[in-house]
């Protein structure tokens, strides 16, 4: 198979129904998208399809051919890092930061939908990402101020 | 004594012994390059080739607990056993470090939890980072400081005063000379002593320590570069799976493991009752685990439904006699005007960090180095040492900064997994636990049972304190409050289910059954239940938290909504103090309870980074939350039912409420750990909200798993 990611063209050999996180993490050694519960819960292993926040940890490698994958790898551009990124740095929003990856894709995704998300909103959309230290406030303030730059 | 024996029985890292350290002085420098390294040692008199000489000092080796090398290219590198597992300690001794030998914070890096490198540490655990690490770096970061005003002195002919140090550079006064303090040691090969009376700076001089830096390396985690232990890939490394027992209690009686050795490239591994394989791929790995059939003798095990009951059955009374006892609680029990008897059931939590446990473990003849999460890297090395059986100075462990503990990850069993299987696959094995995995085989936080009787009298003073924990654990269980006649017992049992150590250890039950009681005795007593706690108690920082925290929530003018009540608990550990304020909204018709508000305040002496401690203390309080009202381990036979996030639910955004901590920072005295206290106030609070709105004393935690029952 052949699958698109962050704008880069990669060959794999994997099984179309083996779970898209799996082919990233050990096959392409895109660690950025972590492992955490395995059935679409906790949104450790999220990551862009076509520019939507799917849980790759239940999305089968055989359904992304043709599309647009983006992981954290590739959310910085040129080597400037997305506004989502510089907002959790600069609210130096984590802790253990394991969920952080998956934090910046759902907000990147929510920020294209919705470029002025309201609080509500926000929760609503991010309610699929766990943070078991417990970080959410910071990680509402910091999608608003990526909002606002 | 109840403590000891309490925190052995959770904590097994007491007691470890003494790592002995085997670098010597060459070696090191080869491996570090020249420069000068202050050491840890009460033993200054053994001077300049202090490493060399401790090698054979028996003595001096647990003085040895960090150092700090400072090299030519200005680089300040401190090396300590702690490890980094989201409470960003990384970043708080890095800051303590750059304060007291003035240098920039950009500077300083910290090599963490590797026993090859960093020298003996009992653990990341019970608060103990800041206060006992901390000082030991703050006096040998004073010590370089002061070595290099001694070399700038003898460079320069001229008088110490004259020199100063700021940002890395040193500063001759009379002459406006200046030299980096990487120039200043280049060439040299100098070990010096931490001279123990060393002054720092106080606490009012600090530039660097006490202010918000931010998180060091924060951003190789919101790029994903960053490799925790799950993350890691070694050449030719192959995945393991382990066959897990059906359920707690059962034994291997017969394996046969044919299906899985015929398929190629796996491995496969019985030794007891442990059964893994590795392969290649985990895809490969897991058809494997499922070719072996195995078959379990099973017996006996407790259920959920029976488990208060049943330990408090088996619970040994013997071990409870309380020799600070005080008074006569019985009798003034007896002839209290206000009486209270109230049990409280504590359900089984897991810590359910997002990283799963993880190990990964290379053999190199007969060395071993194995990555692995935990909070106690050279506890995994003995643990490793006992299994193999190999000499501990051939094993080496190294913790990358993880995916988080809360107390979770004092043991290194993916660790111990994947160099089973290493051995005998004789490649590189990485172990991940799936996360149904780590719901049922990692420790949890133990359940027990609280039986408290409480008196007082009319006006408000208490009078009697008879408190009974059964398996939960004694950490926070004397009570803050004071009390003439007092009897307080910890009750240890065998528990069916895996438990151990957690955020707070026990303090979040004890503290939870207290602050409940304090709370009915005040009602029963017309008192505010603010009002009630500050006039049973002496302690003044416990009285400026709950001033502090009833201030800010607006407690003495609040008039809630319909369906709204407020409630307040306080606690304290570890010589930190908390206090909570909370608001909840009840919703007559489903039952439903939400917290609104939350205001908690925090002590823990002198402020060393307040926005990551206020993140700590927030997310304690979020935490907290789920333990709170609905987080619970549900098992049957042995078997747990809800391991995984959709049947086991934590707090997520849509329970957020309005959050706000008040941090009061005392400089006068010494900083202190704040990982585990802020947890202790949010239930009791909730609780008591809880209690305020619908009149409702409900005694079990969590709370309301599946709402209120109206």
């Amino acid at each position: 198979m052949e699958l698109l990611i962050n704008k880069k063209k990669y060959s794999v050999n994997a099984h179309p129904d083996d779970q898209l996180l799996y082919v990233l993490r050990d096959e392409l050694d895109l660690t950025g998208s972590k492992y955490g519960c395995g059935e679409g819960v906790c949104g450790a292993c999220t990551v862009l399809i076509d520019g939507t926040a799917v849980r790759s940890c239940i999305t089968s490698t055989g359904s992304t051919v043709g599309k647009h994958i983006t992981t954290i790898e590739g959310v910085a551009e040129d080597g400037k890092l997305h506004r989502v990124q510089q907002a959790f740095l600069h609210v130096d929003v984590f802790q253990c930061a394991y969920c952080a990856s998956g934090m910046t894709l759902s907000a990147v995704s929510l920020l294209e939908k919705s470029p002025k998300p309201s609080e509500q909103e926000i929760i609503r959309s991010m309610q699929g990402n766990i943070c078991r230290c417990g970080t959410y406030p910071r990680i509402v303030k910091a999608i608003q101020e990526a909002a606002n730059t | 004594m109840k403590k000891r024996i309490q925190h052995q029985q959770l904590s097994p890292e007491q007691g470890e012994p003494v790592f002995t350290f085997r670098m010597d002085r060459r070696k090191f420098f080869k491996a570090l390059g020249s420069g000068i390294t202050v050491t840890f040692s009460v033993a200054s008199s053994l001077g300049a080739d202090l490493l060399g000489d401790l090698t054979d000092s028996k003595d001096a080796e647990d003085q040895i607990s960090a150092w700090i090398h400072v090299g030519e290219n200005g680089l300040v590198t401190v090396y300590t056993g702690k490890v980094e597992v989201g409470q960003n300690i990384r970043t708080s001794l890095a800051q303590i470090v750059a304060e007291e030998m003035d240098v920039h914070i950009d500077s300083v890096e910290m090599i963490m939890g590797d026993t090859n490198l960093t020298p003996y540490d009992r653990g990341t655990f019970g608060s103990r980072s800041i206060p006992f690490m901390g000082p030991q770096l703050r006096k040998a970061a004073a010590s370089a400081r002061e070595y290099f005003i001694d070399l700038a002195a003898e460079k320069w002919k001229t008088n110490r005063k004259a020199i100063r140090i700021e940002n890395g550079t040193v500063f001759n006064d009379r002459n406006q000379q200046t030299i980096d303090i990487g120039k200043l040691v280049a060439g040299k090969k100098l070990i010096k002593p931490i001279n123990n009376a060393v002054s720092t700076k106080p606490v009012e001089q600090w530039r660097i320590a006490g202010t918000s830096v931010p998180k060091k390396n924060g951003e190789t985690f919101v790029t994903g570069k960053h490799k925790y232990v799950s993350d890691m890939k070694l050449p030719g490394m192959l995945y393991g799976k382990i066959l897990r027992p059906p359920a707690y209690g059962a034994t291997l009686t017969t394996v046969d493991a044919s299906g899985a050795r015929s398929i190629k490239d796996v491995t496969v591994v019985i030794e007891g009752n442990f059964v893994g394989v590795a392969a290649p791929t985990l895809r490969l790995a897991s058809e494997a685990l499922y070719a072996i059939k195995a078959e379990w003798k099973t017996t006996p095990q407790p259920s959920r439904s029976e488990i208060f009951s049943h330990l408090k059955a088996i619970a040994k009374p013997e071990d409870g006699h309380d020799k600070n006892a005080t008074g006569n609680v019985r009798e003034a029990f007896n002839h209290s005007a206000l009486k209270i008897e109230q049990t409280f059931n504590i359900d089984y939590i897991a810590h359910a960090p997002l990283e799963p446990r993880a190990g990964i473990a290379q053999w190199n003849g007969e060395k071993l180095t194995v990555w692995v999460g935990t909070q106690r890297p050279f506890g995994v090395q003995q643990e490793l040492a006992d299994v193999f059986p190999i000499p501990k100075e051939d094993i080496r462990v190294i913790m990358p900064d993880t995916g988080s503990g809360y107390g979770g990850k004092h043991t290194g069993e993916a660790g111990i997994e994947a160099a089973r299987l290493a051995r005998e696959a004789k490649k590189p094995v990485k172990v991940v636990w799936s996360r149904e995995e780590e719901f049922t085989w990692a420790y949890l936080r133990p359940a027990g049972v609280i039986e408290v009787k409480a008196g007082a009298t009319n006006d408000g003073i208490v009078s009697a304190w008879e408190f009974h924990n059964y398996n939960s654990g004694s950490s926070g269980i004397e009570t803050p409050y004071d009390v003439a006649n007092k009897e307080i017992q910890f009750h240890p049992a065998d528990s069916p289910l895996r438990q151990g150590s957690y955020r707070g250890l026990a303090a979040t039950a004890n503290v939870f059954a207290r602050e409940c009681v304090m709370n009915d005795l005040a009602r029963a007593a017309n008192m505010d239940p603010l009002a009630f706690r500050l006039k049973n108690l002496k302690e003044t920082r416990m009285i400026d938290v709950l001033e502090a925290a009833a201030v800010k929530f607006g407690w003495a003018t609040a008039t809630p909504a319909p369906n709204h009540g407020i409630g307040i608990g306080c606690g304290d550990e570890k010589g930190s103090y908390v206090a909570t304020c909370a608001e909840v909204a009840v919703d007559p018709d489903s039952g439903n309870v939400k917290v609104t508000r939350i205001v908690v305040a925090f002590e823990c002496g002198a402020i060393i980074n307040p926005n990551h401690l206020e993140n700590q203390i927030v997310g304690s309080v979020i935490q907290g939350m789920g333990g709170a009202l609905f987080e619970w381990i549900d098992f049957k036979d042995g078997k747990i039912v809800n391991p995984r996030f959709s049947s086991y639910r934590v707090p997520r955004f849509s329970d957020l409420p309005k959050v706000e901590a008040v941090m009061l920072n005392r400089k006068d005295i010494p900083s202190l750990g704040a990982g585990e206290t802020p947890i202790l106030g949010i239930a009791p609070a909730i609780r008591n909200a809880i209690s305020h709105a619908t009149g409702k004393n409900l005694n079990t935690l969590p709370l309301v798993p599946a709402g209120l029952n109206l």
